[in-house]
């Protein structure tokens, strides 16, 4: 394998890895509030649909991307409705979210586009360009023979579409408002004592229903960035359990920030590997069956969830609504 | 004469056809300490919560410092200078202690000032008030008594001038409990007026300046301290006389009944609760295990009732109990004679949505007397509840109604009736009178001793000193998974109990006496 390959593998980890992230943190700040949320793939799920069907239709991304924010930040505030306001079980709603985002989308797509279940290809500014930077090497052949910092900067820096960049600064900014203003501290801790948060005079469902919303936006990125950016449209069921897979990496990475983004990357990492069976035969010296490879993403979901990580302590009240007692 | 600082008159609340305040007036005079005394479901809570903010009033005018005020959320409690400590702490136990005090009462949306300015804020308050406290330090590695002086703490950040707390002494070991009164006469000799809810007589005569009296929703009496005495008030809670203290003959113990031999349990976290204690319970004799909870006492009372696996010894009447294998259940435990009040009859003792019958047939509902073949005499068992109903006292003397029904007391009598009417060799009772009112306490306490008069075996695991000392024969104190020593009860003090409770072996000069 040489160089080049390697910051390819890197490149499409990383493309791999942004709607994880940003799924992974809205999960971040919607359970460090005390709300499980399943409901991650649907509200994607609906944001992509909505966001490729607006831009397609509009002909602008950006006016696709906040019909994908609007559609997953519906979703969220039923989400908020049934677990904040009516104290409803968190799981069923995420359930009832993901059922609903299944079924709407190939519906109204069918009827809207009648293509099957997914959207017109989309093309020029109906979907995300990469953003190139300046002094970087656009041509596969030039950069073949560019020298390595030319090829990282090239392809691995330079060349993502916006929402790339915006979900890994969105890391950072997320550690910065958990652990340095006010309204994180309020918000972890209402997610591991309400009752404290409540005697300090301050409201419970206000604060949940902020970090519900917040992730409903966060998950329309997510959403947006799979029919507009990673691919150029919807299709049918595109987020393949992309929820959960960042619900696996939120465990992983103990609900911490920082830790998301490696725990994203590592799954972005054995996807972008899927795509490469010819790499990892070079490397093994063995022919893996191309499925094995695609499985490997939920296999290592399937171990996070079964605990073999070690030990991951969720938010203390999460999934628990909050009814005021003495 | 001085205005009281707070004042309500004609506070009335209803929960449902339930009236939990019915016409509550009180004053409460600035810089005083100030006891409001009652029985659990005499509606002192509900008041308190009133007060700040978790309930409205349905009718009824609060005045603070001769200003009406209208306290809709604690929020505007906060505001009117009322600060509450809970029984059970309102702390983020994985937060640092400056962080829950800054918490809700933050300067600005940065944290970094917020917490600066806290943490010179919190210097101060410690020194002004004797409260030492690390800011640093997370909640969930600090006892249970700084964890109550960071909610102190918390209420003074605020600028409370009327602390409000609740049950405070519940959790606190005698030492503890000593040092938190020394604190509370330093915030009232700072001008701060404290208002004290409890039901431990003790602790009304020994700190506070004046008391009131709640009976089933109705403020009965406002008295000055030094005025009263501790049966008036018992009295005036119950609404009649009441033994403060059981009479009981001294035991005549017999044979071991029960012996255990260096048990060892470890939890699910890998952590050893019981770190090899060793006992014995002779027939007719009551041991009591004192202790602040969570040092091994419930982990030992639930191997005994075969609630969970340990190594070690134990044996009855001198044969072997299985610790760990098939015959390790509760099942097996009840036929070799062996009763079991759990602590937590909520959730051990009783299911709350089931009728006193079924109840009161677990654990027995195999008995033949109770059984056709394989159908259930339902009516046997309903009969033979009235019956222990009745004899326990139990009210309402319905058995068709479910556990969550009645009183906490009540509830207790139902547990307590089934395991003593099956007359146990053995009978394992945990905080067999907690949440229970007075009167309940001293019918169960007279029936503990009558079993034991009758030649039964009573381990008696209570976080009240009070109860421990009334009961047991022989105390042994459990500190930190281990016995820290045995005393006979008339041969020792609160005070050396509870250095023992505290881990200290050293002898107590003078206490031995």
């Amino acid at each position: 394998m040489d160089f080049f390959t390697f910051v390819q593998i890197l490149d499409a980890t990383l493309r791999f890895a942004t709607p994880l992230l940003l799924a992974c943190l809205a999960g971040l700040f919607s359970e460090r509030a005390g709300i499980f949320d399943i409901g991650l793939e649907g509200k994607m799920l609906v944001a992509a649909f909505l966001a490729a069907a607006v831009a397609a239709t509009s002909g602008s991304v950006w006016v696709g991307l906040m019909a994908g924010i609007a559609g997953s930040l519906v979703l969220a505030v039923v989400h908020g409705l049934a677990a904040i306001t009516f104290r409803g079980n968190q799981l069923i709603s995420g359930v009832a979210v993901n059922f609903f985002a299944s079924g709407i989308t190939v519906v109204v797509a069918q009827s809207w586009f009648a293509q099957g279940g997914g959207t017109p290809q989309l093309s020029g500014d109906a979907r995300f360009a990469a953003i190139i930077w300046p002094g970087a090497l656009t041509k596969i052949r030039e950069l073949r023979a560019a020298d390595p910092l030319t090829q990282t900067y090239s392809e691995l820096i330079s060349g993502h579409a916006i929402i790339v960049y915006i979900a890994l600064a969105l890391v950072p900014l997320s550690w910065w408002v958990l652990y340095r203003t006010r309204f994180g501290l309020r918000l972890r801790a209402v997610g591991e004592n309400p009752a404290a948060v409540d005697t300090a005079g301050i409201s419970v469902v206000r604060l949940r229903f902020a970090a519900v919303l917040i992730a409903g936006v966060l998950c329309g990125l997510a959403g947006a960035y799979l029919s507009t950016a990673l691919q150029a449209g919807f299709s049918k069921e595109m987020t393949a359990g992309r929820g959960y897979i960042a619900l696996a990496a939120l465990i992983f990475a103990k609900w911490r920030p920082w830790h998301a983004l490696w725990a994203c990357l590592l799954f972005g990492f054995l996807q972008a590997l899927a795509l490469r069976p010819d790499v990892l035969e070079g490397v093994i010296g063995l022919k893996v069956q191309g499925q094995l490879l695609d499985a490997l993403p939920y296999i290592l979901t399937v171990i996070i969830l079964a605990g073999f990580v070690g030990k991951a302590i969720p938010p203390r009240a999460g999934g628990e609504p909050y009814v005021k007692e003495r | 004469m001085t205005d009281p600082v707070l004042e309500l008159i004609g506070i009335s609340k209803s929960f449902g056809p339930v009236q939990a305040n019915k016409d509550i007036s009180l004053r409460v005079m600035p810089g005083t300490i100030h006891g409001i005394i009652g029985e659990n479901g005499a509606g002192k809570s509900t008041l308190m919560s009133i007060l700040y903010g978790f309930y409205r009033a349905d009718s009824g005018t609060i005045r603070v410092r001769g200003q009406e005020v209208q306290i809709a959320d604690s929020q505007a409690a906060i505001a009117a200078g009322i600060g509450m400590v809970f029984q059970h702490f309102k702390l983020v136990e994985n937060f640092t202690v400056l962080e829950n005090i800054v918490l809700g009462a933050e300067d600005s949306a940065w944290l970094r000032p917020s917490l600066a300015r806290a943490r010179k804020e919190l210097r101060s308050l410690s020194d002004d008030y004797g409260l030492s406290v690390d800011p640093d330090a997370v909640i969930e590695e600090i006892g249970v008594g700084m964890q109550q002086r960071v909610e102190i703490l918390k209420a003074l950040y605020r600028r409370a001038d009327i602390l409000i707390l609740d049950e405070p002494t519940g959790v606190l070991t005698p030492a503890e409990a000593d040092q938190l009164f020394r604190i509370l006469g330093r915030l009232r000799a700072e001008g701060k007026t404290v208002i004290l809810i409890t039901h431990k007589l003790r602790e009304i005569m020994e700190i506070t300046d004046s008391v009131s009296v709640m009976r089933r929703g109705e403020m009965v009496a406002s008295v000055t301290t030094r005025d009263t005495s501790p049966e008036q008030l018992a009295e005036l809670m119950v609404g009649r006389k009441v033994l403060l203290q059981v009479g009981k003959s001294p035991a005549r113990p017999g044979a071991a009944v029960l012996q255990v031999d260096d048990l060892r349990v470890t939890d699910a976290k890998g952590v050893q609760r019981v770190k090899g204690v060793s006992l014995t319970v002779h027939a007719g004799e009551i041991l009591g295990i004192a202790g602040v909870a969570g040092n091994g006492q419930s982990e030992l009372l639930e191997v005994l009732g075969g609630m969970r696996p340990a190594t070690g010894r134990v044996r009855m009447d001198g044969q072997d109990i299985d610790l760990t294998g098939h015959h390790s259940d509760g099942r097996t435990r009840r036929a070799r004679g062996i009763g079991h009040v759990p602590e937590d009859r909520q959730r051990e003792g009783l299911i709350m949505e089931f009728f006193a019958w079924e109840n009161v047939a677990f654990g027995y509902h195999d008995a033949p007397a109770y059984n056709h073949g394989p159908l259930m005499d339902q009516n046997a068992l309903r009969n033979d509840t009235a019956a222990k109903m009745a004899r326990f006292d139990v009210r309402p003397n319905n058995c068709w109604l479910t556990a969550r029904n009645f009183s906490g007391g009540n509830q207790q009598k139902i547990v307590v009736a089934r395991e003593i009417e099956r007359n146990p060799r053995l009978l394992l009772v945990g905080q067999p009178t907690r949440g229970v009112d007075i009167g309940a306490i001293e019918f169960i306490h007279k029936q503990l001793i009558a079993l034991r008069d009758a030649g039964a075996a009573i381990l008696l695991v209570s976080v009240e000193l009070d109860e421990i000392m009334a009961l047991s024969d022989r105390i042994a104190v459990m500190f930190d998974g281990q016995i820290m020593g045995e005393r006979q009860p008339d041969a020792t003090t609160v005070q050396e109990l509870g250095l023992l409770m505290a881990g200290m072996t050293g002898t107590v000069p003078g206490a031995a006496a």
